[in-house]
């Protein structure tokens, strides 16, 4: 287990690293992907079935897809040489970076060091549905804000990508 | 029992994630490469709150008390991926807009709402 976690978080990582170092868009989103599959995996090694595969079915799919589109749309499939006008920034973020991991680690090492034992309870479509649809809990009305959210953000997108309304 | 991996691991990865989005956003001139980040962002924000959870349902499973909001943290998830899937195709749709009027999409370029 913590073997799996360990190739899976390098393998987030390496990618993560490589998206941010590229310069040709389309390879920094394929590492993208490749992020976001390991991520799916790693909910599926936290219990969450159902979470893995709306990561693969939204994330790596439907949202990758949208990126892919509008790069070759834009025609940015080959980096243009645009003069970088801000290198200091790129040493300053890259150090900023650095300690704001930094910082994060620390807060986070010494919490909590005791290793949990893997319950065999996976939560998947039902135990969401169950959940998502009860009225006693709080989700029913977030649900149907979202659903709003996504007509209005569906519209939005349409009327700023048109030419002529 | 599968001895398995400590909450840590999984904020430590998340923390490193996070900054690798945040750095990113820092020292990148492509607005598509920053809307990548951002989902980056996204997804280790993901990641922390799917290991709550589970660690939440760990904590009460060892103390024998019913694990009732243990999946609140994959409920949240989800509320996150809808936003985020909103976000990216207004984004998306922004950025279209602006390339066809100016044909240049460095962020270095677009100061329109600069004072």
């Amino acid at each position: 287990m913590t073997l799996l976690f360990a190739l899976l978080a390098t393998i987030a990582v390496v990618c993560g690293i490589l998206m941010v170092v590229q310069e040709n868009p389309v390879r920094s989103a394929l590492f993208l992907v490749l992020v976001m599959f390991s991520l799916a995996l790693l909910y599926l090694t936290l219990n969450a079935a159902f979470i893995a595969a709306v990561q693969v079915v939204v994330y790596a799919g439907a949202i990758m897809v949208l990126f892919i589109f509008v790069i070759m749309l834009l025609n940015l499939g080959t980096p243009e040489s645009m003069p970088n006008k801000l290198k200091p920034q790129t040493l300053l973020g890259i150090f900023s970076g650095l300690i704001l991991v930094g910082v994060l680690v620390s807060m986070l090492v010494g919490t909590h060091g005791k290793s949990e034992a893997l319950t065999p309870n996976l939560v998947g479509a039902y135990d969401i549905g169950i959940t998502l649809f009860d009225p006693s809990k709080p989700w029913l009305f977030p649900f149907e804000v979202v659903s709003i959210l996504l007509l209005v953000a569906a519209v939005g997108a349409v009327m700023l990508a048109k030419k002529r309304i | 029992m599968v001895p398995s991996v400590s909450l840590d691991s999984y904020l430590i990865l998340s923390a490193i994630l996070f900054t690798i989005g945040v750095t990113g956003v820092l020292i990148k001139r492509n607005p598509i490469i920053i809307f990548m980040c951002v989902e980056l962002m996204l997804n280790a924000v993901n990641l922390t709150l799917v290991a709550f959870s589970r660690y939440q349902s760990t904590v009460a499973a060892s103390t024998g008390l019913t694990p009732s909001h243990a999946i609140d943290g994959q409920m949240m998830v989800i509320f996150v991926m809808a936003v985020a899937a909103a976000e990216v195709s207004v984004g998306l749709g922004i950025l279209v807009s602006i390339f066809r009027n100016r044909t240049s999409i460095n962020v270095d370029e677009i100061d329109l709402m600069k004072g």
